[in-house]
Formats: C-alpha cells, sequence, structure tokens
C-alpha cells in the first residue's frame, strides 16, 4: 500500500468503525462495537505513529495531496486533501494516541451503560472528524473537520439526553462555539477574497504580498487586512479553545461522560483551536497587534480561569478549569510567537490532562458518580494506582522539574520573558502568577480526594443499589478494573516523560520549522534557546527559578490549608467574600450571558415576532387591507337597499347625472 | 429525439387525471398508480441529466411550436443550469410526497394524489418554459392543485390560510402579467430569450423590475411580504407543506435569474442594495422570529424564510462585487451559493417538514410543548431529526452548508457587513434548530402521548434516509451540482454585466 | 291647435306619474307594474307624436314592437308575482328586500 492511501485509510478506519458500531448497533453487540472501534482506533494510531517514525528516521518528505475535488468555481478549487508535515503527524499521534487509551477506558467506564455502541460510535467519529481537522490542507477542510468535532461534541455532551443539564450544555457549548465559527467563517471569507484559494500552500505563499493590504470595515477607516483575517481566525480558536469570554461551555461540557471530557475537552478539540492558529502562523506572523491581542485573552484566560478551579467542588470541574487555564497558556505561547512551545505543551497536556480526568473518572466510578470532592478524601489506600497516577499527573501539570509539564510550560513563561510584544510585560506576571494558582487548585483536589479523612458520601439517587439509605457506602470503595487503570498507566507514561526526550527537537532543534514561520525578529524560542543546556540542565536550572518556587508556595499553602488546616478555607471564604463569591459565580459570565445574549434573544425574537411580524405586517399591512375592504365595504353596502325604489330613484339619479354632464359639456 | 420535457411535464399531468379517474372507491389503486407515475417521471430524469450537456449555455431539449398564432404565443420549452437542477429536485419529490401520504390520507386519495401529480407536472412546466405566456400559465396553473390542498385537506384554519396563500401570490403575479405584456408589446416576441436581448430604458426596467419583484418576492417569500407562508404551511397537510417549501419557493429566486436579472440587468443593479437589504434582513430577523415559534411547522417555515435571503443575496450580490473591482470575479460563486441553497433548501426543508409529518402522524399536534424526549421511543427517527436539523443549520458535509457558505465567501467580497448579517445565520440557525431538538427530540419522556410513540416504519424510513442521501451526497460531494451550472451562471454574469441602455 | 309640445307634455306628465309611482309606492308589486307599464305608455305617446309630426313610421312601427314587449313583460312580471305571493305569501314592498347587502 502506498503512502497516500495509507494516509487515507488513517481517518476512515475511525469513521468506519463509527459507522458499524453505530448504524449496527444491534448486529454487532455491545463487544463487538467496541472491538471494532478499538482495532479501528489502534490501526489508526499504529499507522500514524509509522508516519511520525518515518519523518523521523527515515526522512520522509512533507506530503501535500489532494483526495478529491469537493467543487470547482471561478478558477478556485475547493478540495478535501491531507497536509501532512512534522506538525501534522505529531497531531495525529496524540490524537489517536489519547483516544486509543479513551476507547479502552471506556469499556469499563461505560460498561452499565444502554448508550453503550453508541458511545463508542460517538467517540470514533469524533476520531475522524479530529484527523480531517488536523490533515487537512485546506481552510474548507479545516473548517469541515472544526464543525464536525463541534457536532460530536454537542452528541457526546448530551449523550445522556434525558439529563436536562445534559441536553442544555450541549446546545450551550454547540451555540458559544458557532460564535467562535462565525468568526471563522468570516476569517476564510477574507483569505478567500485576498488570495482567492483555500489551499494553505498557496495561501501562505502569498502572504507576504499581502501584508501591507488595508480594508474599510467602517468607511473611511482603513484596518490592516492580516489583523482582520487574523483576529477573525482568532475568534473560531476561541471558541473551540474555550478562550474568554468564549469559554463559558467549556465547564458545562463536564456533563457528559468523563472519557469524552478526557478526549474532547481536555486533549484534543479543545487543542484545535491552537493547532490553527500554529498552522496558520505565516499569516499570524503580519500582523503584530493580532498576536498582542491572541496574548491578552490567553493571559487573561490562564489566570483568570485558573482562580476558579481554587473554590470548584466537582472534581471534573476543577479539572476543567484547569484545563481553561492551561489552553490560556497555549494561547499566550501563540501570542508571543513561540508556536513551537505552545504545540509542544499542547502535547504534554494532551497525556497529563487526558491522564487526570481519566483519574477522575475513576474515582468517580468508586465513589458512585459521587463528583463532591468533599464527600471524598482518603482514597489512597483504596485505589493505589489511581492515586499514583493522579500525583504524576498533577506533577506534570504544576511543572516539576523533570515531568512533561515543566519543560513545555517553563518554555512558554521564558518566552514571555523574552518578548518584547505590546502587553508581554503583563502577561509575563499572569503566566507567573497562573503558576502557583495551578499548584493550588491541583494539589487542593489531590489531598482533598485521595488524603485526609474519608468523608464517603453518595448522591442521593444516583446509584440505589450502592449505598445504605443514610447515603454511606455499602462497600469500601475499591480500585478500577484493568480496563480502566492500564490506560491510566498508559498515559501516566509519556506524562512524565515525553518532555524530558522531545524537547530539544521540538523546540529548539526546528522540528516543526517545515509547518511554523516565524519572523526572525519575533523568534523568542530561538532566543531562550541560547540560554539552556539540554534537558537536564534545563530541569536543573528550574530549580533556582521564580516558577519553581512559585509553584512550591502553591503546593505548601495547599498542603497546610487542605492537609492540616481546613479551617484557614473556611476563613478566608469568610473574610474575602466578595472574591469568594466573584469566584464561585465564575466572575458572572454564565449569567451575564444568560441575562443578556439568552434572554434577550428570545426577548426580541418574542418583540420582533408579535409586534412587527404578526402586529405590524400581519395584522396592519395585510389583515388590515382586509378589514379596509370590509370597512368601506360596510359604507357602500347602505346603498344596497333591497327595495325597488331606491334602486330606480339611484337609476334617475345617474341618468340625470349623465343627461347633465353630456348638456353642459 | 423525444420531446423529455413534454413527457416530463404531461406525464404527471395526464397521469393525475388518470388517478382521478379511478375515483373515490379505488384508494389503493390511486396510490400505487400515481407511484408508478412519479416514479416513472423520475426515471425520465436520468436520460434528461444524462444527455444534459455541461459545456454550453444554450438552452437544451428545446421544443418549439405555435400554441396561439394570433398572439405569437408559442409552446417552447428548453432547459439549462439554471432549470435543470430545479427540475430534478421537483421529480424527485415526486415519489416522497405520494409515499407519505401513502397510510395518512385516508379521505378522497384519488383527488390528494390527482392534486399532486398535476402540481408536479405544472411546475417542471414552470422551470421548462421558455416561452413567457406559457410560464405564466403554468405559474398561476400551479397554484390551483396547491390551493385545493391545503384547502381541502389542511388544518383548522385552512380557508384562513389558503385565500391567504392564493391572494398574496395571485396580487404580486398579476403585476408580472403587466410586466410581459409590456415586454410582449415592445418585443413583438413571447420569446423569453428575445426578451434578454431586448434594450431597455432605465425607466422601463425599473418599472419592469420592480413588476417581477412582486411575484417573485411573494414566491420566494422576501421580508416583508412573508407572512403567507407560516400560515400556509401550518394549515396544509405535509405533502403540501413539503412542496411548497421544498419547490414552491424555488419558483421565486429562479425567476430571478431567468427573468429579472438578464431583462433589467440596470435596474437591477440600481435596486440592488434595497434586495439586498430585505435579504439580510430575512436572514437576521427572521432568524429571531424563528426561535420563539411554538409551533414545529411554523418554525421550520421561518426558517425557511431565512434560508431563502441567502439565494436573494446570493444572486444580488454580483452588482456591488462588480462596482467594487470592475470585474464579475466572485460573483459567480454567490450565484452558484444561491442555486446550490435553493436546492439544499428543498432537500432539508422537505425532509424536516416529513419530520414534523412523522410526529403529528401519531400525535396529532405540531406543538413544540407536546413533545420531549421522542428520542427515547423513537431512535432511528431521533437519528434523522438531528441529522437534518443539524442540515438546517449549516453543518459541514450537510448540503445546509454548502450553499451558506459559497454565498456568505462571495458576500464578503461585496461587503464585510453583508458576509457579517449573513453569517448571523451560523448563530441564529443553530439556535433554533437545536433549541427544537433539545425541546422535542431530547430530555425525559414528555407525557404519555410520547411514551406510546413508535418508531418510524418502513415506508417512512425509505422517505427520510433517501432525502439523507441526497442532503449528504450533496454537502460531501457538490461538484456535480455546481457544474451544471457553471455555463449558464457565467453567461448571465456576463449578460448582466453590460448595461442595455443604448 | 294640439301642438308638438301639448303630445310631449303630456308624455312626460306620464312619465313622472310613473315615476313618482315606483317612488311612492310602498305597499303593491301591483302597483309597481302598472308604474312601469305607464312609463312605456308614455314613451309610446312621444314615438307616436314624433312619427306623425315628422312624416316617418318608423315611430309607429316602434311602438308596436313595444306594445309587444309591454304585454310579454306584464305577462312574465305577473307570473313573477303569483309565485312571489306563493312563496312568501306577500306582495308588499317594504318586506321584498332580498337585495339588501
Amino acid at each position: 500500500m502506498d503512502l497516500k492511501t495509507l494516509l487515507i485509510v488513517i481517518p476512515l478506519l475511525p469513521l468506519f468503525g463509527a459507522i458499524v458500531a453505530g448504524l449496527g448497533r444491534h448486529v454487532v453487540g455491545r463487544a463487538g462495537a467496541h472491538w471494532v472501534t478499538i482495532l479501528a482506533v489502534a490501526a489508526s494510531c499504529a499507522l500514524s505513529v509509522n508516519v511520525l517514525y518515518q519523518q523521523i528516521f527515515a526522512g520522509l518528505e512533507t506530503l501535500n495531496f489532494s483526495v478529491y475535488t469537493w467543487m470547482v468555481v471561478e478558477g478556485v478549487t475547493f478540495e478535501v486533501g491531507f497536509l501532512v508535515d512534522h506538525l501534522t503527524s505529531l497531531m495525529m499521534c496524540v490524537v489517536t494516541f489519547v483516544s486509543l487509551m479513551v476507547h479502552i477506558y471506556t469499556i469499563g467506564y461505560m460498561q452499565d451503560d444502554p448508550g453503550y455502541q453508541r458511545f463508542f460510535a460517538y467517540i470514533n467519529l469524533f476520531t475522524f472528524a479530529m484527523l480531517m481537522l488536523v490533515m487537512s490542507n485546506n481552510f474548507m477542510q479545516l473548517f469541515f473537520g472544526w464543525e464536525a468535532v463541534g457536532l460530536v461534541s454537542y452528541l457526546l455532551i448530551g449523550f445522556w439526553f434525558k439529563k436536562e443539564t445534559a441536553i442544555f450544555a450541549n446546545m450551550k457549548a454547540f451555540l458559544v462555539n458557532r460564535v467562535g465559527d462565525f468568526g471563522f467563517l468570516l476569517g476564510i471569507a477574507a483569505v478567500l477574497m485576498t488570495f482567492n484559494s483555500l489551499d494553505y500552500a498557496e495561501v501562505f505563499a502569498a502572504a507576504p504580498e499581502a501584508a501591507t493590504d488595508t480594508i474599510a470595515l467602517i468607511p473611511g477607516v482603513d484596518w490592516n487586512l492580516m489583523t482582520v483575517i487574523c483576529v477573525c481566525l482568532f475568534i473560531g480558536a476561541m471558541g473551540k479553545s474555550a478562550q474568554a469570554p468564549l469559554h463559558v461551555w467549556l465547564p458545562d461540557s463536564m456533563e457528559g461522560p468523563t472519557p469524552i471530557s478526557a478526549l474532547i475537552h481536555a486533549a484534543t478539540m479543545v487543542t484545535a483551536g491552537i493547532f490553527m492558529v500554529a498552522r496558520m502562523s505565516p499569516l499570524f506572523e503580519m500582523s503584530e497587534a493580532a498576536l498582542s491581542f491572541v496574548m491578552l485573552i490567553g493571559a487573561f484566560t490562564a489566570l483568570a480561569m485558573g482562580a476558579i478551579g481554587i473554590v470548584q467542588n466537582d472534581i471534573k470541574r476543577v479539572v476543567a478549569y484547569s484545563t481553561l487555564s492551561q489552553l490560556g497558556y497555549m494561547t499566550v505561547a501563540l501570542g508571543v510567537s513561540a508556536y513551537s512551545a505552545a504545540i509542544f505543551h499542547l502535547m504534554t497536556h494532551a497525556f497529563f490532562k487526558a491522564l487526570l480526568f481519566l483519574g477522575a473518572g475513576s474515582v468517580i466510578i468508586a465513589m458512585h458518580h459521587q463528583q463532591d470532592m468533599r464527600y471524598m478524601g482518603g482514597l489512597r489506600k483504596y485505589m493505589p494506582i489511581t492515586w499514583l497516577t493522579g500525583w504524576l499527573g498533577t506533577l506534570a501539570l504544576v511543572g516539576f522539574p523533570f515531568f512533561s509539564g515543566y519543560y513545555s510550560k517553563d518554555a512558554i513563561i521564558l518566552s514571555v520573558g523574552a518578548s518584547e510584544r505590546f502587553g508581554s510585560d503583563l502577561t509575563y506576571w499572569a503566566v507567573e502568577l497562573g503558576v502557583f494558582i495551578t499548584a493550588l487548585y491541583s494539589f487542593r483536589l489531590l489531598y482533598l480526594t485521595f488524603h485526609g479523612p474519608e468523608k464517603f458520601q453518595v448522591v442521593p439517587g444516583a446509584d440505589p443499589h450502592a449505598h445504605l439509605p443514610d447515603g454511606q457506602l455499602a462497600h469500601a470503595p475499591h480500585e478500577s478494573p484493568l480496563v480502566v487503570t492500564i490506560p491510566l498507566v498508559l498515559l501516566a507514561i509519556p506524562s512524565v516523560l515525553i518532555g524530558f526526550f522531545t524537547m530539544q527537537p521540538i523546540l529548539f532543534g526546528g522540528w516543526l520549522s517545515d509547518a511554523i514561520t516565524v519572523n526572525p525578529a519575533n523568534d523568542v524560542v530561538a532566543r531562550i534557546g541560547a540560554d539552556i543546556d539540554g534537558p537536564v540542565g534545563m530541569a536543573l536550572h528550574g530549580f533556582v527559578t521564580l516558577p519553581f518556587w512559585l509553584m512550591m508556595g502553591g503546593l505548601t499553602l495547599a498542603t497546610v490549608i487542605y492537609l492540616f488546616r481546613p479551617s484557614i478555607a473556611e476563613a478566608v471564604k469568610a473574610r474575602a467574600g466578595f472574591l469568594y463569591r466573584l469566584l464561585d459565580n465564575k466572575y458572572y459570565f454564565d449569567q451575564f450571558n444568560q441575562k443578556v445574549f439568552a434572554d434577550g434573544t428570545v426577548k426580541l425574537g418574542r418583540g420582533l415576532w408579535s409586534k412587527f411580524d404578526a402586529g405590524f405586517i400581519d395584522g396592519w399591512l395585510v389583515n388590515g387591507s382586509a378589514r379596509l375592504v370590509a370597512y368601506v365595504a360596510g359604507f357602500v353596502r347602505r346603498w344596497q337597499t333591497g327595495f325597488l325604489y331606491d334602486y330606480a330613484f339611484s337609476m334617475i339619479i345617474g341618468l340625470i347625472a349623465i343627461l347633465g354632464v353630456w348638456v353642459v359639456l | 429525439m423525444m420531446p423529455l420535457l413534454s413527457i416530463l411535464i404531461w406525464l404527471p399531468i395526464v397521469g393525475g387525471a388518470l388517478v382521478l379517474a379511478l375515483g373515490e372507491q379505488r384508494a389503493n389503486a390511486a396510490r400505487y398508480l400515481s407511484l408508478l407515475i412519479a416514479g416513472a417521471t423520475l426515471a425520465l430524469c436520468v436520460p434528461l441529466y444524462m444527455g444534459f450537456d455541461n459545456s454550453t449555455a444554450a438552452m437544451q431539449f428545446v421544443e418549439q411550436s405555435v400554441w396561439i398564432e394570433t398572439f405569437k404565443v408559442n409552446y417552447h420549452l428548453g432547459i439549462d443550469g439554471f432549470s435543470l437542477p430545479l427540475i430534478l429536485l421537483t421529480a424527485f419529490f415526486g415519489p416522497l410526497v405520494v409515499l407519505g401520504a401513502w397510510e395518512v390520507v385516508q379521505d378522497k386519495v384519488h383527488q390528494y394524489m390527482a392534486a399532486f401529480l398535476i402540481m408536479e407536472g405544472l411546475m417542471v412546466g414552470v422551470f421548462a418554459a421558455l416561452d413567457g405566456l406559457l410560464f405564466y400559465v403554468f405559474f398561476e396553473a400551479m397554484l390551483i392543485p396547491m390551493f385545493l390542498v391545503i384547502g381541502m385537506w389542511g388544518g383548522p384554519r385552512r380557508v384562513y390560510a389558503t385565500i391567504k396563500f392564493f391572494l398574496y401570490t395571485f396580487l404580486g403575479s398579476v403585476f408580472m402579467l403587466v410586466g410581459i405584456i409590456y415586454l410582449y408589446n415592445q418585443a413583438d416576441s413571447w420569446n423569453i430569450m428575445d426578451w434578454h436581448a431586448l434594450p431597455l430604458t432605465l425607466q422601463e426596467q425599473i418599472w419592469l423590475f420592480l413588476a417581477f419583484f412582486a411575484a417573485f418576492a411573494v414566491k420566494i417569500p422576501m421580508f416583508p411580504v412573508h407572512t403567507w407562508l407560516p400560515d400556509a404551511h401550518v394549515e396544509a397537510p405535509t405533502g403540501g407543506s413539503v412542496v411548497l417549501a421544498a419547490i414552491m419557493l424555488k419558483i421565486g429566486g429562479y425567476g430571478f435569474v431567468r427573468f429579472s436579472l438578464p431583462i433589467a440587468p440596470d435596474a437591477s443593479a440600481a435596486l440592488d442594495g434595497f434586495v439586498i437589504a430585505l435579504s439580510l434582513i430575512a436572514v437576521v430577523y427572521i432568524g429571531f422570529v424563528a426561535l420563539v415559534q411554538k409551533d414545529m411547522k411554523k418554525l421550520i417555515a421561518y426558517s425557511s424564510i431565512s434560508h431563502m435571503g441567502f439565494v436573494t443575496l446570493g444572486i444580488f450580490i454580483a452588482f456591488s462585487i462588480y462596482r467594487n473591482s470592475g470585474s464579475m470575479h466572485g460573483a459567480g460563486l454567490g450565484m452558484e451559493g444561491a442555486m446550490v441553497q435553493m436546492v439544499s433548501h428543498g432537500f432539508i426543508s422537505g425532509a424536516l417538514f416529513l419530520c414534523v409529518g412523522v410526529l403529528y402522524d401519531r400525535v396529532h399536534s405540531r406543538e413544540i410543548s407536546a413533545y420531549g424526549g421522542v428520542a427515547n421511543t423513537m431512535p432511528w427517527f431521533a437519528f434523522f431529526a438531528v441529522l437534518f436539523f443539524m442540515a438546517n443549520s449549516g453543518l459541514p458535509g450537510t448540503s445546509g452548508f454548502v450553499g451558506e457558505f459559497m454565498v456568505i465567501l462571495a458576500s464578503f467580497r461585496a461587503n464585510f457587513w453583508y458576509a457579517f448579517a449573513a453569517g448571523l445565520t451560523l448563530i441564529l440557525g443553530a439556535a433554533y434548530s437545536l433549541w427544537l431538538v433539545k425541546r422535542v427530540v431530547f430530555g425525559e419522556v414528555g407525557n404519555a402521548n410520547v411514551e406510546a410513540l413508535e418508531d418510524i416504519n418502513g415506508r417512512e424510513a425509505v422517505m427520510l434516509s433517501s432525502l439523507a442521501f441526497m442532503v449528504l451526497l450533496v454537502g460531501l460531494w457538490p461538484a456535480p451540482l455546481v457544474d451544471m451550472m457553471h455555463v449558464s451562471v457565467n453567461q448571465l454574469l456576463e449578460q448582466i454585466a453590460v448595461s442595455k441602455i443604448n | 291647435m294640439i301642438t308638438l309640445a301639448h303630445y310631449l307634455t303630456l308624455g312626460a306628465i306620464l312619465l313622472c306619474i310613473s315615476v313618482a309611482g315606483v317612488f311612492l309606492n310602498r305597499k303593491n308589486v301591483l302597483i309597481l307594474l302598472m308604474c312601469i307599464e305607464l312609463m312605456l305608455l308614455a314613451v309610446n305617446m312621444n314615438f307616436v307624436a314624433f312619427s306623425r309630426f315628422m312624416d316617418n313610421l318608423d315611430g309607429q312601427v316602434f311602438v308596436f314592437f313595444i306594445l309587444t314587449v309591454a304585454a310579454a313583460e306584464a305577462a312574465i312580471g305577473l307570473a313573477i308575482l303569483v309565485v312571489l305571493f306563493r312563496n312568501r305569501s306577500t306582495i308588499n314592498v317594504e318586506e321584498l328586500d332580498e337585495l339588501k347587502g
């Protein structure tokens, strides 16, 4: 099989699996569904790794080819095609690997669910869509994948479609994403207008010529066209990668089953925005203003969303806010032109955040769907594997030296420090402070869940067989089955190690340079690379830098408060009431959106409908003209008395009138 | 050569008369005969499609014979890239409508089937007519079966709805009649192609444009003459709604490209801002109105108006693109987008009305609040409904995306704010579609009626899956569809770029 | 000497009487019929007078036509009246307002 066919097969395998498991779900049964889908993803993972392997060791060149032509209009070709370079193959491996882990994990997690086959079909379909997104060689297919992952995300958040909160969350997720897509589509339209092509290669090649073009959005005011394009595209990324203020859907998306929180809402789909901006680096490099905008949005998200994580009690929501914050870090990296650092963090984050989510899922199974950390505690001795992998994932997340997260996060912080872009000072302090906050909420999660006294209590009615009437567990929690723990272990390995081994080539070895273009004047990664002496040297140096001590500060504070003196937390909550309420209400974003956008839209719609459509057009113009006719007729009918002598009289009058006119004229 | 177009027109009409002749007693015979005729009509579209030459803008399959000699009226048929997709669409819906009414309509089956068959033939006639008077005759005659269908098999307010429907469309087309008579006097011919070449002053063009606009804007329907559509849809039986939404509305869009633009290019250029403004109002304003509807059919009807706004937008942005850049480059994308949108909206709105019909047949309510949690009892139906509503909100991979995508991309060339306003449909369309899905399909079982629902049967599965297939086919591979119209679109663009004022 | 004017005046008076009869009569349809007959008579009077004074026989021919029509009309009118009376049990003009809008 030649390589191109192979590359086409990679995304088609999961699609095939999805169709078999979804449409033929009664035929293949439960076991059939999970076997078909897992084998499909495993095969596509193996093939992806093979592509990466060939790129690394066999010097495989970048492949850019068309699969089929969607349509040709006015000489512009809209096609489905693949661009497989280093960035693509890296993403393919991350996506298929995490997806494979999640597939295996799902066997355990969704064991008793009646929608078992449907779930496998969805996650397989997701894998297909995500692969199409990352492998695309043009904007249209990118948008296809973009919306397709959004669709699967919609279906999966609402997987338990009887749950009112779930079907609210999935609609919210889709609509907020649509706001982003709206910007994205305008960006694509601008690209087509400017370059008359949607093919990456053609657009990027022509980009420098368009650097100084302007567009008058408001008559008389000229805007730099590149800035407009990049900001529009980035609005799409803000939706998908949940950057403030379009982040509101991600915490709610935790209503979906945990495996998809790991796969879609942590590791892969939400990083599509980051991937997209990195892919568009030749365009973004043209616009300093757009990059500043990207950076500031990222900085706000990184800091503000992390802070919310401190006050959340739902284990999945803490991890979700952590994801938002980490996505903010990646966005910051994009904003300072450190695209490779962003992709690097994307990769390490995919592993450790998937691990943390799956770990949280494992805890949730043990606690019989109790997600509130206040009713957990002391789980360490019951579930050692989950506990250990949880610690490893957390250490990676907080950026402890030698762990994968350390390399990627430190590279971002250093890049921000080295950047001279407008707003980078502010951003620098935001990301530094973010490290402290990350440590605080991460260790809080660990302590509340695995350490301290046991406070087990079950959600009333969640699982009637598993607990006693007073809400106590009927039996001690126990470690999850192997299908759950094996993925945890397999994800823990890269979470710890991958940064150490891949940091050099990805960040400083120019391994991504075939996909990412950085203006030499902006190349902060190269600048920091000059001072870095290999992974060991970087990690050792890490012990004496500010982020490390901020992280240790967060660790210490969390240890003191949540392990030894829980009363402090209560006291702080009472003292800093305003701050607590602000965080607890997530800065009132949801309330604002609900009041202004959701209610406002419905009110506006009702008003327009009843006042204008039914009231003015139908009531006044349409039925009004009917009424006018009736009204006039009401007068005229009085002439029609029905008496013969009246008719005769009017005839005579008419005759006289006509005669009169005739005589006078 | 076989007079293929005539057969496509008269086979369903004569067939309809035969079905009518079967009488009320032989209902089953009427059903099978209708299915046979509709199927044969669809089958005859295969040679039509195969024999169609994509590479010429000239009229094909032309038939011409004298009809009324004194007034130089000819029976003149022919198709180009604008008519072919719409004829195929019409023929495609023939069997679906017959199947859709199979068990549902029990009362005067022969008349119902006959009305639809005759209507099908007349609609093909509208798309194939090249003689102005012939077009007008088909255009008006088509209203009669639809009037009967809504009036006889409709809901409780059917009388109001039919009269509104009839008066609205009739008022518009009377102006068109004045317009075509004027054109006949000027050109001394009823041939539409002669009218295209007829030089006219700007004053004349504007009056003609407005006359045609009155007819087609009502038909599409454009804001603010759209209010007949929700009422007609709500009262019409399922088949009536399907044909109304899927095909009849397209006649308005077709009229613009066949009459308004080529006959009055200068007036179109002068008044394009007006039409675009109305289109954008339709897209945005109607989106908001659709959001708050409580009746499923009304919601879909309003969403149709919003989607048809893309058709007029795509057609009329050509002029501002020309003014901006001095060339028609980019306008083709918009116009082909408008055509694709028409075809795609045909499939999707037809499918949505069939979906509502499926529920209505079981529960006898169209109210959104009468449902809830349909997915629990009808998983296959839920699958199709979610697919079609997603297509309605323009999800890539479905046909709903293609037209919107092309029109938004093209309108960016005309003006950023056109694209901005049109793009809002991405959000609004998703909002009203998904909110409906949330309230109807998802959730706990809403009431005893929903509890008792049975999933779709084989007949319904055939209808919905054939539409799903078309929706996905056009969404994933629109090339065959757009290839049909390239040459015709380019020719039209060249035509309208040249002023007719001498 | 009796001049044309005398005849015409007589015709006009007859016509006015009949018109007044149509307007003022609120009771009986039969009277209406008679008024119409009278109106035709007035016209006939004019025709004959003109015919005589202008030495042209056309007018008198017309009178025959009108007389025939009047006779037919009276017959049909009376027939209608009989049917009307059978159906409504009245020929009171005030009560015959079926055409009222």
